[in-house]
């Protein structure tokens, strides 16, 4: 196993937290419900690390648990881009009477 | 190596799409570009993925992606907006569990060749990704009703808590030094799974909105602490992102209570509220009937509606559509005061009323709505309770205190739509309903509204418009 750079994982986490921060701050409280469902489907880019450990072919207890992690997290990309969409396709402005 | 180059490469441009997507989301009219920026990362981290040297067998991936599809889309599409909290709380727990299953698969991968701060980190990760799975699902049964809503709360209940908290920290630590251990690890996730149960069953339901926001910050932790353990610096973006939108919502949330963390996870309001209940008196209240509350509020010039949990419950905002609709019609000025911690969490009223066709530029928050009640002529409460009641302002000896509520009271006149005279989640009286300016509609929300409704189109003003 190659050993991570400790070092730089933390520099990219604390430089991320700062940005998303900044950045959610920002959403309006209206949206707080689909920034919810948005946030937790980009968090499933766990997915990335469940297709390695479910592609890989190291044995079967991987394999097993890489498949569950992978079905766990492709529900909530599909899932989570879906329903934010459709949440917020519903926010219109008014419309001139 | 050329295609590892690539992968990179599409990781970066992903990481970029993230923090656009939540850039583009601060605002409904670029809100849906957002939504595409995230799709087009994912598409090409996953793409990029797929690539990698390191992926030999596609079988089982691919039954994964279609499993996935068929519990996702379905929780997506077909999913009433009353629900959106439990689908929340469902995909808390799918990622975290995802999380945990991966740290459980590098642990015993590699068991052998772990340095200490790497199997701290996969303790991390296996810990988070656990607690939040059993947490989660034990918010989704609250929210769903298939466990009991109140708070479940026995005698020692902290510390069994922090004991089990303690027991998994020490297996932790005993790992670091000795990752040979293995005999532990089960113990480990064992002693995860079950503090995840323990600490979400003596929230009560009203909590909710902090406890689905914590949730999601242990989500992101777990997903940093994956991407650490395996490398991936997109993962820990992606997870700090998750982590961090987690945290803020938390903080709103807990400031919108006048509460702490520990005091919303450690059950404070449970002993208040034993502390108050009883002393409950019988005191006149004035009411009126849907005639005479649509006579009012159709000779109104400004209402404002309060919708709470009991709105989404009755399932009534169609209902308060039609109303709005109607009053609108009558050149009334019709908007909407949302609490932050109105219904199971953050946001869930404004996607309810969206739903229901609202317009969003009517609905204004906390902030903006309290210096507008005193030139409204009616403040229409629809199923909230705690956050409209003046004693967070004025009594120092309530248990809500300090608690920042919509200015109900000061409006010309009140009316509150409530099934009866029971207290609200606190267990505390609301001095708003004695009050002289106040008529309480007693009725089901939903066809309380639909009476008024139906009086306002019956009534001759109607014919006249504005």
């Amino acid at each position: 196993m190659a050993q991570p750079d400790l070092d730089t994982a933390l520099y990219i986490f604390v430089l991320a937290t700062f940005v998303g921060l900044e950045v959610i701050r920002r959403v309006s409280p209206l949206l707080h419900t689909p920034l919810m469902s948005l946030t937790n489907a980009i968090a499933a880019i766990s997915l990335v690390g469940s297709i390695v450990i479910a592609g890989s072919d190291r044995g079967t207890l991987s394999t097993v648990l890489g498949t569950i992690a992978v079905t766990a997290s492709t529900a909530n990309v599909v899932g989570g881009f879906m329903i934010t969409d459709r949440m917020l396709k519903m926010f219109k402005e008014r419309q001139p009477r | 190596m050329e295609v590892e180059d690539l992968v990179q490469f599409g990781y970066l441009a992903a990481a970029v799409l993230f923090i656009l997507a939540l850039k583009w989301l601060s605002h409904p009219a670029t809100a849906r570009r957002g939504v595409k920026a995230g799709e087009i990362g994912m598409l090409l981290a996953v793409i990029g993925t797929l690539l990698k040297a390191e992926i030999v067998t596609y079988q089982w991936i691919l039954v994964a992606f279609v499993l996935g599809s068929a519990i996702g889309i379905p929780l997506a599409v077909f999913m009433p907006m009353t629900a959106v909290p439990q689908r929340t709380a469902l995909s808390h727990a799918f990622g975290a569990l995802a999380a945990a299953l991966v740290g459980t698969s590098e642990y015993y991968l590699h068991t052998d060749e772990l340095s200490a701060l790497i199997m701290g980190a996969i303790a991390f990760e296996v810990l988070l990704g656990f607690l939040t799975f059993t947490g989660s699902l034990m918010a989704f049964g609250k929210l769903q009703d298939l466990l009991p809503g109140r708070p479940i709360v026995y005698r020692g209940q902290n510390a069994v808590n922090l004991s089990l908290l303690a027991g998994a920290i020490a297996i932790a630590i005993t790992l670091m030094v000795n990752p040979g251990a293995t005999a532990l690890f089960p113990v480990f996730a064992g002693l995860s799974l079950a503090f995840g149960v323990l600490l979400i069953i003596p929230i009560g339901g009203a909590d909710m909105p902090t406890v689905i926001s914590l949730l999601n910050a242990y989500a992101g932790l777990s997903a940093v602490a994956m991407g650490v353990v395996l490398d991936n610096n997109l993962l820990i973006i992606a997870g700090a992102l998750d982590g961090s939108s987690g945290f803020i919502l938390s903080v709103i949330m807990c400031r919108a209570m006048n509460r702490s963390f520990t005091n919303v996870l450690f059950g404070g309001f449970g002993q208040v509220k034993a502390a108050t209940a009883g002393q409950v008196e019988e005191r006149p209240v004035r009411s009126a009937t849907a005639e005479e509350s649509a006579s009012i509020l159709e000779s109104a010039s400004s209402v404002i509606i309060v919708p709470g949990y009991g709105m989404a419950v009755a399932q009534a905002q169609h209902k308060v559509r039609e109303l709005y609709d109607a009053l609108t019609r009558r050149g009334v000025d019709v908007r909407f005061a949302i609490h932050p911690v109105a219904g199971r969490m953050p946001g869930h009223m404004n996607v309810l009323l969206a739903e229901a066709d609202i317009p969003y530029d009517r609905m204004l928050d906390l902030d903006e709505v309290n210096s507008e009640f005193p030139q409204a002529d009616v403040a229409l409460v629809i199923g909230a309770n705690d956050v409209t009641n003046p004693a967070a302002r004025n009594d120092p000896s309530s248990p809500i205190y300090g608690m920042p509520i919509l200015d109900v009271d000061k409006a010309a006149s009140v009316m509150v739509i409530k099934r009866g005279m029971s207290p609200g989640f606190a267990g505390v009286e609301n001095e708003l309903y004695y009050m002289d300016k106040t008529l309480m509609l007693f009725g089901d929300a939903k066809a309380f509204v639909g009476m008024v409704v139906k009086e306002l189109s019956a009534s001759p003003a109607g014919a006249s418009p504005r």
